[in-house]
Order: C-alpha cells, then structure tokens, then sequence
C-alpha cells in the first residue's frame, strides 16, 4: 500500500483525507479503478437545456425501479377471485380478482402505498414522454447521423421497450378501465390472420379474460421487460460515451472538438441534482394529483363499461388508430375473414414506427455524406428534414386527438361523427400542410439569420440623415453571436452522373429525385467573402 | 466507396483515411471562427461576499431536505391511515409525500446550484477523434480473426461448421412446441362459436340473475341480460359473460324494422342483441332511447337497433349479433337457441 501511496503526488492531507486516500487505493489495487477515473473523470459534456430530455427519461426510469419495488412487495397478481375486505366501504364484499385486491390494498391500507403507486404512475408517463421529447430533440438537431445511427436504433428500441413496460403495467391493477384496454387488445390479436385465435388463446391462457394473463403480465413487467431494458439502457450509455455529446454550433466549437463541462465535478453535480430534482418533481405531483383512481371503476367485467375511457397518453395514437377506420372493411374470402378494420390501422401504425426507426440511414442515403457529423443542427437549417418531422407529428397528434374523440365531442357540445369525420380529413391533409407550412418557414427562417448575420438586427432606432432621410440603424452582432448563424452544413441536389459503365441506373435515378426533393430549395450558407462585403457598408 | 469522389468534394477528417461528403456543399470561402468567447464572469467570481451569501443558501436548501426526511418520517406516523375514512388516505398520502419532496428537491436545488454558482465555471475543450479504430487496431483485429478462423478451421472444416449452424437453428424448436400448454387442449376456434345460450335458457338480469318477464320490459327499457344459470357457475364465470352479455329493449313494435330472414326472433318488439361489439369486443353499453342507437363506449361504433342493429358509424364491420328470443309457460323471456353466429369481435375462421 505504501509504495503507490509514496509514488503518488499527494495535497496535503488532512485527517479525513488519509481514510480516503487508503481507501481509494485498495480499491484501485484490486480494480483499477483509476484507469476509469482517468478516462471518464474529466470526460466533457456539452450543456444546452434540450440535452436534459434523456436524463429526465433515465431518471425516471431509476424512480420506475424505485418505487416500482415497493409495489412488488405487498402486490399479487393473482386472478383468483376473492370477496373484497379492505377498508373502501363502497366495494365491500364484492368478488374481485386478488390482483385488484391487492392493488386496492395498496391504495388504502398501506401507508404510503398510494404515494408510490402515484410516484409510479406518473413517472411511467413522464418516462415514456421525455423518451419521445428526447427522440424529438435528436430528430431535429440531426444528432441520429454518423456515427450515431446505431444509438438511434437503440434508443428506439427504448421508446418501444417504454411503450411496451407502460401498457404491461397498465393491466396489472386489473381494473374495470385496463380490463377493456386488454379486452381491445384480445380483439386486435384475434383479427390476425391465421394465427390470431390461437395467439389470443395462448397470450390468456384460455378464452378471453382466463386466469393467466396478470401473472403474465406480471413477469413481463416486473423482470424481462426491466431487464432487457436495463440492458439497452446500458448500450445506449456506452455508445454516448464512445460516440460523445454533440453540441450546437458555437464560437469555439467545432466538429473535432467538445465544448463544454467536466464530469468531475460540476457535470457530476448538475446531473446527480437533476435526479433529485425530477424525482422531486414527480414526488410533488403525486402528493398533489390523483392518477388512475382504480377505486372508482371498479374489478374486471366484460359486460359493464364507463363512458369516455381512455387509455394512458403513450397508447392513444393507436387507439386513435383504430377509431377512425370508416365502417364496413371487412371481407372474407375463401371462407376466411379479413377483418382489415384492425389490419390496416395495425399496419399503418407499424409502418409509422418503422419508419422512424430507419430514418436516420434513408437520410445518409439521400445526402451520400459519409462524414462524422458532431455539430448538432438548428432544425431551420435542415428544411426537409424538419417538415418531414412535423408530418410525423401531425400525423401522430391527430392519432392521438382521435383516442380522445368522445371526449372532445362531449366537451366542445359536437357531435361524434362530426369530430370523427374531421380528423379522418385532417390525418390526411394535416400532414401535407404541415409538409409546406414548416419548409417555407425554415426557408423563411434561414432567410432571416443570413439577413441578420450579414446586415445586423433591427435596433428600433430610428435616425435622421443631414438630408432629411430617416433610416432604422442596424445592429451589428458580435463576431461570436454570428458564428452561430454561420456555422452549418449545406447540401445541393444528386446531379445524375453515369456510373463507371456509363450508365445512369434506376436507384441513381431515385436517388437523384429525392435529392432534388429534399434540397432544391434552399438558402445558400454565408460565404467570408460576402461577410466582408456586408461589413463595409 | 467504388467511385473516388472528385478532390475538391473531399474531406481529410483528421486521419489519412478519405471520407465522401455525398451532396454537401464546400464553400469556397468559409467564415472563420472565432474561437472561444470570453469568459462570463459570474458574480459569485466577483465577489466573494455574493460567494459566502450564496454558500449559505446551497446549505439551506440541503438543511431543508434533512427536515423534509425527517417530515416525512414523522408524517409516516402522525397521520396514519383509519379504516374507512377517505380522508385519513389523502392526508398521509399529502404529508408523506409533501415530506419526501421538500428531501429530494432540497438536494437537487443545492447540488445544481452549486455547481451554477459556486463550482469553477469554465468552460473546457475535449478534442474528438474519429469513432472508427486506428488503423494499427483495425488491422489487428483482421489478423485476430484470421487467426482464429486459421487455428479452428471455421471455414476450411465446412462440414463441421454448416452442421453447427443446423444445430443452433434446430435448437429452439423445442421452446416453441413448450408453449403449446400456455392454453388448454381445447380448439379455441370451437369454443368462440359456441355460447350459454341455448333453446329454453331464461334471460336473466346482470348481476342479480332474476328472469325477467316479457311484461316488465316497458317500451324504452333497457336490460343488461346474461342466461340463466351464468350467476351459479363454478369456473369460467368472466369467459361466459364475456360471450354470453346481452342486451334487452323493447321498441315500438312499428318502429322496429326486421330482416325477413329473422322474423320471429322478437316478441312483440323486444330485441336481444349481443353487448360484445363486433369491433374489438368492448360492451356496447350505451343506449339511446330516442333514435334507438347504440354506442360503444370505446371505438364509438354506432349501431341502429331499429334496423337490425346494422352499424350506422365507426369502425365495426358488422351488425351485432342477435339472440333469437321468445317467452315461456310462465312469461318470462327465453332463449330460441344460441346466437347463429360468433360473437364478438372478426377473426380468420369466423366463416369456417
């Protein structure tokens, strides 16, 4: 111990210092754990508030586990069904599932117990929105390009995984509203063909509802969906070191370089009170806010139903999916039935998901660029890109607005049909429109910065020339506010070129239209020369 | 990577190796960058007073997360939960978790504005290197499989490879056949044509399960029905209402328009009709009695009874099922037979 200690240049030390120092060298002799240190300690993050999106998913997902195992210890998820004897006078005596039961117990009976299933509630939808929030933020600023298409695919895998743990979750209480949720799921399945009947015979153990399907659940939820989870989780952290943060253009930053904090320790801090205060964050509102009053619907029965039910906020846009297929798509053929009103919004919706999912290589595609991108893009500098993201939004909000159809009809006094009919319009026409409206205002946008950049701000002072003129003066910015105007990339449309052959293929061809498509409007980036020019006058 | 890109279009990125930039657009004459802003001097750099104040403030915030524990602690036991009453739940669900939250943002305020305030502000410079191996580890690596391939002979012994891969496809086939006995031996596809219901089966209310008479279902009435027989089942309770949920009304019989095929499977304007929406099988429960629709709660299918059910708006293919009906000796109402058809939501052999 002594000789490394020796060897080691040392601050003084003081008398707490000496445990630490002992301390930290036994752990080092047998881990080398000052290898890490050394390469992670003074490791630079970047700081820009849209960066905090995936810390707020991940510590969500830490008070997921948290207070998630709480719940475990006093839940069970049985489905044999029990006279009701908690302390909930209304539901006195009445036959319920122990799942329920319990759940209930949890709620009533157990003292913080509803705290924590309000912590886990709420930070379930927390976790899944900042997932998509995140996924956003890397949409815009381009951050899923080389080298980081892998951790897109990855992170994904995290939305979907999110998607998956929430609606597990969502079942488990075995409630009168999650039962009906499980029941559309057993409708969806069944549409299968070929294999449906069977998938949703197997999936509950018997005919719908059975006896299997919350333990099933259960051990989705509580161990192979958090495992697999927890593993990904551990991907997508290790490919943001290897690959590290990208930043957004600045004075100083550069695509071979990171600017900004170390971990040890001001990262260090931030982050670890970030934690604290999300974790606070949800603490307060599910001290303040109920969620999920499961008391007030009621155990499973498939006859009942409550009006205006509504699934949890991740899960709308595919029940929204299902809601606006007009009547009748079904037909049946050789004495088997298509039943297309759950096959197609099943399918559009895959295709939906999938396509964010292989965006990032149908992009490399189109650009060619084989280059390490490291700069994060303003989404104004990436018009296409950025209307293509706002189709995906509109198109998902519509979705989403379409689960919640009855209620918007009972609350604006409209009728069903009427808010139905318009949002089968709007997913169609929404998305184009957003298409041009977000593209021209990009465009509108870039025109504005290249303005700024060259001529200055508007200063709102007005002056009056020796010849009687007035002119409005312009504001020059500071060489380092205008970098950040300057600094990004510009692509011009594929010219179609033959190939060594001589020859011009179809996939050239295709290509070369996307390309067009994608930048053939567009503002061309500040050259020094014109700066000088702009800066004479 | 077959077509060098012309020299002008390429893009030295700190190694020898020679990256393609696609389409992107080199400009002659880029801007030049400025390089690192001065530093922002925060007045906490300033002064060292603002420093001390500002010390003192980071301490308070994490003085009040020890009270918020200890709050919380004592919470836990001053405001205990009393059976029955409703707001003892809410009260120890607001203390505790008032408590528990004054503790954690009282950390998390500290910690981050200690590093805003206090914490050397700098901001440093990390150089990046290209993510792919340097070309000594990449070569390596190349030799390593090499290696290897040449010490196992994975390609040379192709015999002894190609059996392997058949082995390690073969191997799950076993998983799959083990999750046959997730469900009974049964043929589900039987079973989803057959329901409760049957000739001579009386309706009877839900949950109560008394019979109801034809003379108690007054024009406009509603009833949620399951057979006769449903309350006392041992097992499968929920798998039988799940099929066997009905719904009784009566209609102005000249406002009821029947398919001729099913004549006679009413009494005198009293119609039973499956509650299992054939969309994805939620209970179409609610019932208008002017126009004589139903709605399904969930997806918002619209169903016309006066016209046999037939789906008038939303996302269902077919009309609901109806249950043949009529009345016994004693005037209660019963079952003709079984529904003619499947309940419940479209699957591939619905036909079959």
């Amino acid at each position: 111990m002594s000789t490394t200690l020796e060897s080691t240049p040392q601050a003084e030390v003081g008398r707490g210092m000496r445990f630490t120092n002992w301390a930290a060298n036994y752990v080092d002799e047998r881990t080398s754990a000052s290898t890490a240190v050394k390469a992670l300690g003074r490791k630079i993050f970047p700081d820009h508030w849209s960066f905090m999106l995936g810390e707020v998913a991940l510590y969500s997902f830490i008070v997921l586990l948290i207070s998630g195992t709480f719940l475990t210890f006093y839940f069970d998820p049985s489905m044999a069904h029990v006279p009701y004897e908690g302390s909930y006078l209304p539901l006195k005596g009445i036959e319920m599932s122990m799942a329920y039961h319990t759940a209930l117990d949890l709620s009533f009976d157990i003292r913080g117990g509803l705290l924590m299933r309000q912590v886990h509630h709420w930070s379930a939808l927390l976790f899944v929105a900042a997932i998509v929030l995140h996924m956003l933020r890397v949409f815009f600023t381009g951050a899923f390009r080389k080298p980081r298409e892998l951790n897109w695919i990855v992170g994904f895998l995290l939305f979907v995984l999110a998607m998956a743990l929430g609606f597990t979750g969502y079942s488990l209480p075995d409630d009168l509203l999650s039962g009906n949720g499980l029941r559309i799921i057993d409708g969806m399945i069944k549409a299968f063909p070929v294999v449906g009947v069977w998938m949703s015979y197997l999936f509950f153990g018997d005919e719908f509802p059975g006896m299997e399907v919350i333990p099933r659940l259960y051990v989705l939820h509580i161990m192979l969906l958090p495992a697999i989870t927890i593993a990904t989780l551990a991907i997508h952290m290790v490919l943001l070191v290897v690959n590290k943060h990208t930043q957004f253009a600045g004075p100083g930053r550069t695509n071979d370089n990171v600017v900004g904090s170390p971990v040890m320790p001001v990262f260090a801090a931030k982050a670890g009170g970030f934690f604290f205060l999300v974790f606070g964050v949800i603490m307060v509102i599910a001290s303040l806010f109920t969620i999920n009053p499961i008391w007030n619907y009621g155990p499973y029965d498939p006859s009942p139903v409550s009006a205006g039910t509504q699934p949890d906020w991740y899960i709308g846009f595919a029940d929204g999916a299902l809601r606006l297929v007009p009547p009748g798509w079904e037909f049946v053929l050789f004495g088997y039935t298509f039943a297309m009103t759950i096959l197609v919004p099943t399918v559009v919706l895959i295709v939906f998901i999938l396509a964010i999912a292989v965006y990032p290589f149908f992009e490399a595609w189109v650009t060619g660029d084989k280059r390490e991108h490291h700069i994060a893009e303003r989404p104004r500098n990436a018009p296409t890109r950025t209307a293509i993201g706002a189709v995906g939004i509109v198109f998902y909000a519509v979705l989403w607005a379409a689960a919640s159809s009855d209620l918007i009809a009972t609350h604006f006094k409209l009728t069903i049909e009427g808010v139905i009919n318009t949002l089968q319009v709007l997913l169609i026409v929404g998305p184009i429109l957003a298409f041009i409206i977000t593209k021209r205002t990009c465009l509108a946008l870039q025109r504005k910065d290249r303005e700024i950049a060259l001529h200055g701000y508007e200063s709102g002072r007005i002056v009056r020339l020796p010849g009687g003129e007035y002119v409005e003066v312009h504001e020059q910015l500071d060489e380092y506010e205008r970098w950040r105007l300057l600094d990004y990339n510009d692509y011009e449309p594929l010219t179609v070129r033959p190939n060594d052959e001589g020859r011009i293929t179809v996939g050239t061809r295709l290509r070369a239209g996307v390309s067009r498509w994608f930048f053939e409007d567009r503002v061309l980036p500040i050259e020094a020369k014109e700066l000088e020019s702009a800066g004479k006058h | 990577m077959a077509k060098k890109p012309p020299a002008s279009e390429v893009e030295a990125s700190g190694h020898d190796e020679v990256v393609d930039p696609g389409t992107a657009v080199e400009r002659s004459s880029a801007p030049h960058n400025p390089g690192l802003a001065p530093e922002h001097q925060r007045v906490t750099d300033l002064d060292e007073k603002e420093a001390k104040g500002m010390e003192r403030r980071i301490a308070g915030f994490f003085l009040l997360s020890v009270i918020g524990s200890v709050f919380a602690a004592v919470a836990y036991v001053v405001f205990p939960i009393i059976p029955g009453d409703m707001s003892s739940v809410r009260m120890n669900n607001l203390m505790v978790g008032l408590g528990l939250s004054a503790a954690l943002l009282g950390v998390g305020i500290g910690a981050v504005q200690w590093a805003k305030a206090l914490m050397h502000g700098h901001e440093l410079v990390e150089e990046r290197h290209p993510t792919r191996g340097s070309d000594e580890a990449r070569q390596v690596a190349v030799e390593t499989f090499q290696q290897a391939n040449k010490e196992s002979g994975f390609t040379r012994r192709s015999l002894v490879r190609n059996t392997l891969v058949g082995a390690l496809v073969a191997a799950p086939i076993p998983a799959v056949v083990l999750f046959r006995d997730l469900a009974p031996a049964e043929d589900p596809i039987a079973l989803m044509k057959e329901t409760m219901w049957a000739e001579g089966v009386r309706l009877t209310r839900d949950p109560s399960g008394i019979p109801i008479k034809a003379s108690e279902v007054t024009i406009g009435s509603a009833f949620h029905v399951v057979p006769d027989g449903w309350k006392d089942l041992e097992h499968g309770k929920l798998e039988a209402k799940a099929k066997a949920a009905v719904l009784l009304m009566r209609l102005p019989v000249d406002e009821l328009r029947e398919d001729p095929a099913k004549a006679g499977w009413s009494y005198q304007g009293i119609v039973a009709y499956s509650k299992i929406c054939t969309h994805v099988g939620c209970p179409v429960a609610l019932y208008e009695q002017q126009t004589h629709h139903l709605l399904c709660p969930c997806h918002q299918s619209e169903f016309d009874v006066a016209n046999h059910c037939e789906v008038i708006f939303g996302p269902a293919a077919r009309p609901l099922p109806q249950l043949p009906i009529t009345i016994d000796a004693e005037g209660y109402l019963v079952a003709q037979s079984d529904f003619t058809e499947p309940v419940g939501p479209s699957f591939w052999e619905r036909q079959l």
